[in-house]
């Protein structure tokens, strides 16, 4: 066949394949509806909307750092560029004012717009397909009673052919289950009210389990870490590297209150979470705890090992500053002052709250027990030495200053040298140079204020809720 | 150990590990950087390193051996003040005066990397600043007051 | 020596008020309960006016060097509420001299007059008027002098330039005029004071004397004292009240580098060094050495409410007015809270102190230097001739913070190591742990509305410790409960009426036929309280703006309105309608804005000190519970005005700080030991949460007595943001703080 005619038939072809895919892939629009009024909804559904809605922690994707709540414009920074939230304020023009129950619906069990174009999985919709009728009618109330927000939406950063929304169709084949979540007969109700919350609405999965190169999640490697925005959303399966291993417990006061004295503090995006998480009743919390500590628990032996070598050194280190009141020079006898820069630095800079005598962890955290240390990249490290823990307003939160004016390169690097080799028992980090070369080119907007975290004992009116949260 | 403070070279004879602060006054006898908490949470000892804001008593000496320090002192003096001092005293932006020093500081550093800040900016930029005397309004109007006089001074080319 | 009076108006009212000052003062003074003074009689002599009634002689207040320099003294001091400059303008103005001319010396017991605490908004009522008549009558004498001099009558003698003219011209520097006794008599009831009109250097926004320095390097705080020879100390404190030092292996900490002393008495432990940064680190060192046993018993801080009422009570009736109960159109109860509140000076407390040739000086900014001092020497068992205290600027206290015991630690240092200037500082984590707090307070208020929508009946009950625990005796200091040989805690008294401490502003200022006041003084202090600016002020117009607005709501009345409607005096009402028409209260209509609301409150501080009224607009975040102020009006009266500038920095931020209070704060603590240690756990104000707008009118009242405004505005901006939150969310919060939590439960989603 002549060069030209195979040619011309090769685009006849495409053109074939292209309009039969158009066909197929083209999902009407819902007819556009009148504002629902704000008292034509049980306010007792919408109160079960808020919960969900901070389970699935809506507001902190779907709100600009200083804009207002729901109506959109952070940017998701994802390998193909950045996509920006929507506003899902009432608003008739620029939000979902218009949108139906089954619209809504729709978007999130298939996601699909309201007019018919897909939606981008940096709307993890892929989660939220799981979310059964009632709930996602909970979450319609509860959004549709918001204060409606005139914000037009930022346009999404893809390069072409990215930016066609029709090719979610192909990748909706490929990686969406349509849900809602139907029960796993081999486990309880309980069992799967977790998996429910969780996989569904909790969307954990979608920071916390490595994505292939189309972007989708690895249901083979589900929980086994990844990377967000520059932090590191830890494993939560048996690859965790908390250096004590979590349990139900110790992760229900963590989700509430963004810190656990056994481990450390929530900060950059899991600390938005946890903002939202604070509020949400107990049993979800329980729910929630109890099924990811159990994907924690299928523990490697040499983690046991590993823990208990933690927790004899810890014993260790408090009986020695018990026993000599020459506290600060046994720590410092382990490491050679003159040669090692980074203890200089740790003593000078760290060492004051680190080592001091304020209660976990507002005097700063045990760092032999957090996988900022431990884990296997430096990058939350990093990120925090450079930025800190900025005060919140009116926050009962840690604050930590941050070192990026202080410190320079060389210096951040000796000084994560140091910790990991004084306060974990890993190999050290390949990575240093790397995340301190990315933090600084995400400068600030690579960090997020610290939620409210408030400690039981530093707030009467919530002891309540610290009580059940022990149970 | 060699420090470069206000440009001039200084020889301080200190443990590495001395937080800035307790050189500046202790060493150096300057008096504009504070103790207000030495835990990172104030402000008041903020001085700049290389032209970015710090706070003095979490930053240890041993960091700062080829870096030019900048107090309030080294920004103007009585008799010659600079614009934010100008600023803040024609303001009377003090009650106490403790935390002052250190929020004129990063303000200043604030100005010169972004003269046009807005108040909004400003604000935030402020956020690691504690002032308990309530003297906020004060702050802020001085801050703009010493943009001003900054802006109309780049304008008129006199720099 | 006879000094020509003129008796005119002016003298008249300048004497007359200055009775009024004097009949309050006095109880001011000695804050452990002497009884108040009784009433002028025509057989007494006028009292002296303001603080000349301690400090009769003219000397005591003004000298004048013969090279024509001239040094006011006062026993009162610069907390940064700009009381210097307006000292010194009102003796530059009646010495009419240039304002340049005054040196100022402040509360030093060796050189100044004893004036107490400079407290209870009193600098200007009690230092002020002795000042502004000792200049007047040291001018007059001057004036006298040189007319002798002259042979010229005085009436015909003026004053320009610190020097008095003849009618031919000639001139008497002041300088010369002055002898060893001319100014060495004591103080007439009244004086010759200028006319306001006649104002030049009063009533005049002089910029403070004290803000160049600090905010140009100067050495201006007690912190940046560097005596030759200073060494550097840091106290190791206990984790708890009351815990005894049960052992302390300090053999390796005196062997760190720089450590000159370890100082141990009893569970008072302490270590100094050659240079600051040693003795932070020794003093880690001995805080992990040190082992305590610790025995203190805390309420539970969820049910502080609760606790105060089941403690046993020392009631006092401070208002019994009975009424026959008229025909009540309805009755209104409400029950308000607080908890304690920590002063949080940005700086935490510092002293030097030396022991030299047995005489001991201390250098500390303290609000009292006499009463420390005496405080102070009984501890050390010193004579108080030895014991010198010498006032230098703190950050601002708000009260009785640390700076008595940190002057206290200072002493008992310095005595161990002989010689030397020891400089103590306290960390940030003890300041917020041991400083004494404003008090946890309740308050009851029952009121009937008749079928007018007046007020016919009012019950206020206030439940709170003592907001004074101030040296006193060596009790009462910090570290001399923890000697060897500990001092007792001395027991806690109550302030008497008219100035009061849980019941100070208790008794409603608005006109209630029948009112009942009952202060439930109570001694038990299980967490450590003090004075804590506005003392009981605070809460209790707090509590009753609130519930004026709660009687306004159900009588159906505008609040401003309803609060005009019960006030008599010309002075409030002013302040009441500038407050208001500035605000725009009655033409602004109400908001439409989601989460708006406004505010308004009034107080007269002490029912007898400045008067404020505060409108404010706040912003509530439906979302997040967030209370933000977004713009504030206040009024002020406080009487002749010396420096207006200085009033609005002061009511400025007393908005600010009362905002603080009122939406944030709340110590923290477990069974055992305080837990806001630092500012992570006690949060305040920051910049984000400043409003966009305030404005203070300052209303100046020409001849009038001064009149405190150091405290004036906290209660009104209190109640102003409360009133304002329940306006916006239609919910009323009556327990402090009024947290982003606690809106956010209310209003639901």
């Amino acid at each position: 066949m002549r060069p030209l005619r195979f040619a011309l038939a090769f685009c006849v072809l495409l053109a074939l394949v292209a309009g039969v895919f158009a066909i197929v892939a083209w999902r009407p629009a819902i007819a556009p509806i009148v504002p629902p009024a704000v008292n034509s909804f049980d306010p007792a559904l919408v109160k079960r909307g808020a919960q969900l809605a901070a389970i699935g922690d809506c507001d902190v994707c779907h709100t600009a750092p200083g804009g207002r709540v729901f109506a959109g414009g952070r940017a998701v920074p994802t390998p193909f560029g950045s996509i920006y939230s929507t506003n899902i304020t009432p608003d008739p023009e620029t939000g979902i004012g218009q949108w139906s129950q089954a619209a809504f619906q729709r978007a999130l069990r298939l996601g699909v717009r309201r007019d018919g174009a897909y939606l981008y999985p940096a709307f993890p919709f892929d989660h939220f397909t799981l979310v059964s009728d009632d709930d996602d009618n909970a979450l319609y109330a509860y959004l549709m009673t918001r204060a409606p927000v005139r914000a037009p939406a930022t346009p999404d950063k893809l390069p072409f052919p990215l930016n066609i929304r029709l090719m979610m169709f192909a990748w909706n084949s490929l990686f969406l289950h349509p849900g809602p979540y139907r029960a796993d007969t081999t486990h309880d109700e309980a069992w799967n009210r977790s998996a429910y919350l969780v996989d569904g609405l909790g969307h954990c999965g979608a920071c916390h389990t490595p994505r292939n190169l189309l972007g989708a999640e690895r249901p083979d490697l589900k929980f086994s870490g990844s990377e967000v925005e520059g932090w590191t959303a830890y494993a939560l399966n048996e690859l965790s590297p908390a250096p004590v291993p979590w349990n139900a417990a110790t992760l229900r006061h963590y989700l509430r209150y963004g810190t656990e004295e056994g481990h450390g503090v929530a900060r950059g995006p899991m600390a938005e979470v946890v903002g939202d998480l604070h509020a949400i009743p107990a049993d979800d919390m329980r729910a929630i705890a109890t099924y990811v500590a159990e994907q924690m628990n299928h523990a490697a032996p040499e983690r046991d090992a590993a823990v208990q070598a933690v927790e004899m050194q810890r014993d260790r280190d408090a009986s020695d500053m018990a026993a000599s009141a020459d506290s600060q020079s046994n720590a410092l006898r382990a490491v050679d002052t003159k040669n090692d820069e980074g203890a200089v630095i740790y003593a000078g800079a760290c060492a004051g709250c680190h080592e001091g005598p304020r209660a976990l962890p507002f005097g700063g955290i045990d760092l032999m027990l957090t996988s900022a240390i431990g884990g296997p990249s430096a990058n939350n490290l990093v990120n925090i030495v450079l930025y800190g823990l900025p005060a919140a307003e009116a926050a009962h939160a840690p604050i930590m200053p941050g070192f990026a004016g202080a410190m320079n390169d060389a210096q951040i690097a000796a000084l994560a040298r140091y910790l990991r080799a004084r306060f974990s028992d890993k190999s050290p980090w390949t990575d240093i140079v790397k995340s301190i070369h990315d933090a600084r080119n995400r400068g600030r907007a690579g960090t997020i204020a610290h939620p409210a975290v408030v400690e039981p004992a530093a707030s009467g009116a919530l002891q309540q809720a610290h009580n059940e949260a022990q149970r | 150990m060699k420090l470069n403070v206000n440009g001039a070279q200084h020889d301080v004879d200190v443990d590495p590990r001395t937080p800035l602060l307790y050189v500046l006054r202790g060493d150096l006898k300057l008096n504009a950087a504070k103790f207000g908490c030495g835990l990172g949470q104030c402000g008041a000892c903020t001085v700049l390193v290389d032209g970015e804001p710090v706070f003095s008593c979490v930053t240890p000496v041993t960091l700062l051996a080829d870096k030019q320090i900048t107090t309030l002192e080294g920004l103007g003096t009585p008799e010659r003040p600079a614009p934010i001092q100008r600023a803040f005293i024609a303001a009377q932006a003090a009650q106490c005066g403790y935390c002052i020093p250190g929020i004129m500081m990063r303000a200043h550093a604030l100005l010169q990397k972004n003269p046009r800040a807005s108040e909004a900016d400003i604000r935030a930029f402020l956020e690691p600043h504690l002032c308990r005397c309530g003297t906020h309004m004060r702050i802020l109007r001085a801050i703009h007051r010493a943009q001003m006089e900054m802006m109309s001074a780049n304008a008129g080319g006199s720099g | 020596m006879s000094a020509a009076t003129v008796i005119s108006r002016r003298t008249v009212l300048a004497g007359s008020g200055a009775l009024i000052l004097s009949f309050s003062s006095a109880g001011r003074l000695f804050a452990q309960g002497d009884a108040p003074p009784q009433p002028a009689t025509l057989a007494t002599p006028p009292p002296l006016p303001g603080s000349l009634k301690q400090t009769p002689n003219l000397d005591s207040w003004i000298r004048i060097d013969a090279d024509g320099a001239i040094s006011v003294f006062t026993g009162k001091a610069e907390l940064g509420q700009g009381i210097k400059t307006a000292l010194m303008q009102i003796a530059a103005e009646e010495l009419d001299v240039d304002f340049d001319r005054i040196k100022l010396i402040t509360a030093d017991t060796a050189l100044t007059p004893n004036e107490g605490y400079t407290a209870g908004s009193h600098s200007m009522q009690d230092s002020g008027t002795a000042i502004m008549n000792a200049a007047a009558q040291v001018r007059q004498l001057l004036i006298a002098e040189a007319a002798t001099r002259a042979g010229t009558p005085a009436a015909q003698m003026t004053t320009q330039d610190a020097s008095v003219i003849a009618p031919d011209g000639r001139r008497f520097g002041y300088g010369e005029l002055v002898s060893a006794q001319l100014l060495h008599v004591a103080a007439a009831a009244t004086s010759p004071l200028k006319d306001p009109s006649q104002y030049k250097i009063m009533n005049r926004r002089i910029p403070r004397v004290d803000i160049p320095a600090k905010l140009t390097g100067g050495a201006a705080f007690v912190q940046d004292l560097r005596p030759d020879g200073m060494v550097h100390a840091r106290i190791v404190r206990p984790p708890s009240y009351g815990a005894q030092l049960a052992s302390v292996d300090d053999a390796a900490v005196r062997k760190m580098p720089g450590v000159l002393q370890v100082v141990r008495d009893g569970s008072f432990l302490a270590v100094v060094a050659q240079h600051e940064f040693q003795a932070i680190e020794a003093m880690r060192a001995l805080a992990a050495a040190a082992r305590w046993n610790e025995t203190a018993k805390l309420p539970d801080a969820a049910g502080l409410g609760a606790f105060l009422t089941s403690l046993p009570v020392q009631d006092i009736t401070v208002l019994d007015r009975q009424q026959a109960a008229a025909a009540g159109a309805k009755t209104l109860s409400a029950t308000y809270s607080r908890p304690y509140l920590s002063h949080g000076s940005i700086g935490p407390s510092c002293a030097v102190a030396q022991l030299e040739n047995d005489t001991l000086t201390v250098w500390t900014h303290t609000q009292g230097v006499y009463p420390d001092r005496d405080a102070i020497a009984e501890m050390m068992g010193m004579p108080k001739e030895k014991v010198r205290c010498i006032h230098s600027e703190g950050a601002g206290c708000y009260g009785h913070n640390g700076a008595d015991d940190a002057a206290a630690d200072a002493a008992l240092l310095a005595r161990a190591v002989p010689g030397r200037p020891v400089r103590v500082q306290w960390t940030r984590e003890q300041e917020h742990a041991w400083e004494p707090y404003g008090p946890a307070m309740l308050i009851k208020l029952d009121a009937a509305l008749d079928d007018r929508g007046s007020i016919a009946d009012w019950n206020h009950e206030v439940w709170s410790n003592t907001h004074s625990t101030r040296p006193g005796p060596a009790g009462s200091l910090l570290a001399a409960r923890y000697l060897d040989k500990p001092f007792p805690e001395p027991p806690p008294k109550p302030i008497p009426m008219p100035e009061g401490g849980g019941d100070r502003n208790s008794i409603p200022i608005y006109k209630i036929p029948g009112a009942r006041v009952i202060y439930h003084f109570l001694p038990t202090m299980p967490v450590r309280v003090s004075a804590l600016r506005a003392l009981g002020g605070f809460m209790n117009v707090f509590a009753i703006e609130s519930f004026m607005d709660e009687l306004a709501a159900a009588a159906g009345a505008d609040p401003v309105t309803f609060r005009f409607q019960h006030l008599d005096d010309p002075r409030a009402r002013e302040v009441v309608a500038t407050a208001a028409e500035r605000f725009g209260w009655a033409t602004k209509p109400p908001f439409s804005a989601p989460g708006r609301g406004r505010g308004f409150a009034f107080a007269r501080y002490k029912n007898l000190a400045a008067y404020c009224a505060v409108a404010c607009e706040v912003e509530v975040d439906r979302d997040t519970g967030r209370a933000r102020m977004r713009r504030a009006v206040a009024a002020v009266d406080s009487g002749q005005v010396v420096n207006s500038d200085g009033i609005a920095n002061q009511i400025e931020g007393a908005i600010l700080q009362s905002m603080s209070w009122t939406l944030y704060e709340s110590v923290t603590f477990d069974e055992r030991r305080i837990t806001s240690v630092d500012w992570a756990t006690y949060p305040i104000l920051r910049f984000s949460a400043v409003p966009d707008e305030m404005e203070i009118h300052v209303i100046n009242r020409p001849g009038m007595p001064f009149l405190g405004a150091g405290e004036a505005g906290q209660g009104p901006a209190a109640a102003a943001v409360a009133n304002a939150v329940a306006n916006a969310t239609g919910h009323r919060f009556r327990d402090l703080p009024i947290s982003a939590e606690r809106i956010k439960a209310a209003i639901g989603v």
